[in-house]
């Protein structure tokens, strides 16, 4: 698990009863999220990591699993 | 160090506030609620003061005020007006949507005649049917051959709506919530003002009907699917965060009639302020008005920073400062006796005011949901916290 993965889970076990969640898994679509954490992603992912999450970056794929946000982090640090 | 202090120069925004608000509100608000309509002239005068656009950054044009001076500012207007609050507010909503959401093309476009108030925005999420389950509305918009969207739909209860000449309007997209910018002239859109409300009487509310307004996709601001959980979410959370600290306002005109009051009438012998169960209400409405000023203060320090728990933390203020509003009010008209029933004094506007407060920007009760929920979650995950210590150990 890189740094940027145990952050995430660090972030998401303050929404989710079992952080340790498959790194696939559609965390929206499985219900485990509500829309507050969704904004609340947004502002972390921003203070955190320095970087501004803007509406070229909506897209769901960007969000919606543990893989998707470290990925997404990855890339707009690059 | 814990500092709760407000800086040299907070002190004196605040005073300079005051001293706006003293000038060009207190005197007038009374009539402005019994003529149920802000005057344009006011209006202008805002815009003119550079307080309408306060919150636009300085590279559009605006002042880029920081978020506790930003709640200093309406802390004063809820002390004088709360419909003219709703005005700063639901600007205040457009603008940061824009600044968060918007479209380089979008932000060139707008922020700067937010700025000038050139531009007053409406926010238009609540439907005729449609209230606190905002996810589920039911105005539409389709996609054209040519790539521009019709939106068919009813919004309600708009503040500011008779006068704004732009409308973040929300919508569903094949199912998809989603915003739109609409112009006033657009053909199509109708704005019918609504009169007879119980509080914000001058704060110009108005019915919205759209038929067949036709948008191009630079008028969309962020994308499909994330009009509500991101879009609505951010106007949502400014939109609280300034009511917040107008009801901290509101319940300190309360309390400053209410000693006003108390001080000067005398019944049995002695003035009203002299009697305990007087003193009662007037100790919580002191008490009330503080720690709401606190959550205000906590929630405006996370703002600063971004903090991810801001958002709980404002819905959290917002609850608060509404309720004790809500009390504070209705105490100073019960100190006042008939008098706080009558038009003579403001104290029957603060209440009826108040009582919206607990409505608007998600009710009481959509807070206490949410409130809850995220209690449960933090205790779950303090728990978890203690089980794994304990196992380790
Ligand atoms: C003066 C004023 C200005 C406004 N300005 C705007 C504006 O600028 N833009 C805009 O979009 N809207 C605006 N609104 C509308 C406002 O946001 C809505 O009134 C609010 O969201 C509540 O919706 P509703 O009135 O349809 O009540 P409903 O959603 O029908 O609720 C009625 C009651 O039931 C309660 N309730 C609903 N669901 C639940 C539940 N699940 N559990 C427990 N209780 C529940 C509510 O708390 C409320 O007490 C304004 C309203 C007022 C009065």
């Amino acid at each position: 698990m890189n740094e940027i993965e145990t952050k995430v889970r660090s972030f998401l076990g303050k929404y989710v009863s079992d952080p340790e969640v498959d790194g696939d898994l559609d965390l929206f679509s499985a219900g485990l999220v509500n829309s507050l954490y969704a904004m609340q992603l947004v502002l972390f992912i921003e203070q955190e990591y320095g970087i501004q999450v803007t509406n070229e970056d909506l897209d769901y794929e960007n969000f919606k699993s543990v893989q998707a946000i470290v990925q997404f982090i990855t890339l707009k640090q690059k | 160090m814990l500092n709760f202090d407000l800086t040299e120069d907070q002190i004196q925004a605040k005073k300079t506030y005051q001293q706006w608000v003293d000038q060009y509100v207190v005197p007038f608000a009374d009539t402005f609620d019994e003529q149920q309509e802000t005057p344009q002239s006011l209006i202008n005068q805002m815009a003119k003061d550079g307080h309408l656009g306060a919150l636009v950054p300085v590279e559009y044009g605006g002042v880029g005020l920081d978020p506790l001076k930003w709640g200093l500012f309406c802390e004063e207007l809820g002390r004088s007006s709360a419909s003219l609050l709703s005005l700063v507010t639901v600007q205040s909503m457009a603008i940061q949507t824009l600044v968060k959401w918007g479209s380089t093309q979008q932000k060139e476009k707008w922020l700067p005649k937010l700025a000038t108030g050139e531009t007053i925005a409406a926010f238009g999420l609540t439907e005729p049917s449609v209230g606190s389950d905002a996810r589920n509305i039911e105005s539409s918009a389709v996609c054209n051959d040519d790539g521009n969207y019709v939106i068919n739909g009813k919004k309600r209860w708009i503040s500011f709506g008779a006068t704004a000449t732009l409308y973040l309007v929300f919508v569903q997209l094949n199912n998809m919530p989603v915003a739109f910018l609409v112009e006033r002239d657009m053909k199509g859109f109708t704005a019918e003002p609504i009169k007879g409300m119980l509080g914000f009487r001058s704060a110009n509310l108005a019915d919205l009907s759209l038929q067949d307004v036709l948008v191009s996709e630079d008028s969309m601001v962020g994308k499909p699917g994330f009009g509500f959980s991101h879009i609505a979410a951010t106007a949502l959370d400014q939109g609280r965060y300034s009511i917040a600290w107008g009801c901290v306002g509101l319940s300190q005109a309360a309390l400053e009639a209410s000693m006003d009051y108390a001080s000067k009438r005398v019944q049995f012998g002695k003035p009203l302020v002299e009697h305990q169960l007087i003193q009662e209400m007037l100790t919580e409405m002191i008490v009330e008005t503080k720690a709401a000023r606190m959550l205000c203060m906590h929630a405006s320090f996370l703002k600063s920073s971004g903090e991810p728990s801001l958002i709980m933390e404002t819905s959290t203020a917002k609850y608060y400062a509404s309720k004790a509003a809500t009390k504070s009010t209705n105490s100073a008209v019960q100190i006042h006796g008939a008098n706080g029933c009558s038009s003579d004094f403001p104290v029957q506007r603060y209440f009826r005011d108040a009582r919206i407060m607990e409505i608007i920007e998600g009710s009481s009760q959509m807070q206490q949901i949410i409130i809850a929920k995220a209690g449960h979650q933090e205790f779950t995950v303090q728990q978890r916290e203690r089980n794994a210590q304990s196992n380790r150990g």
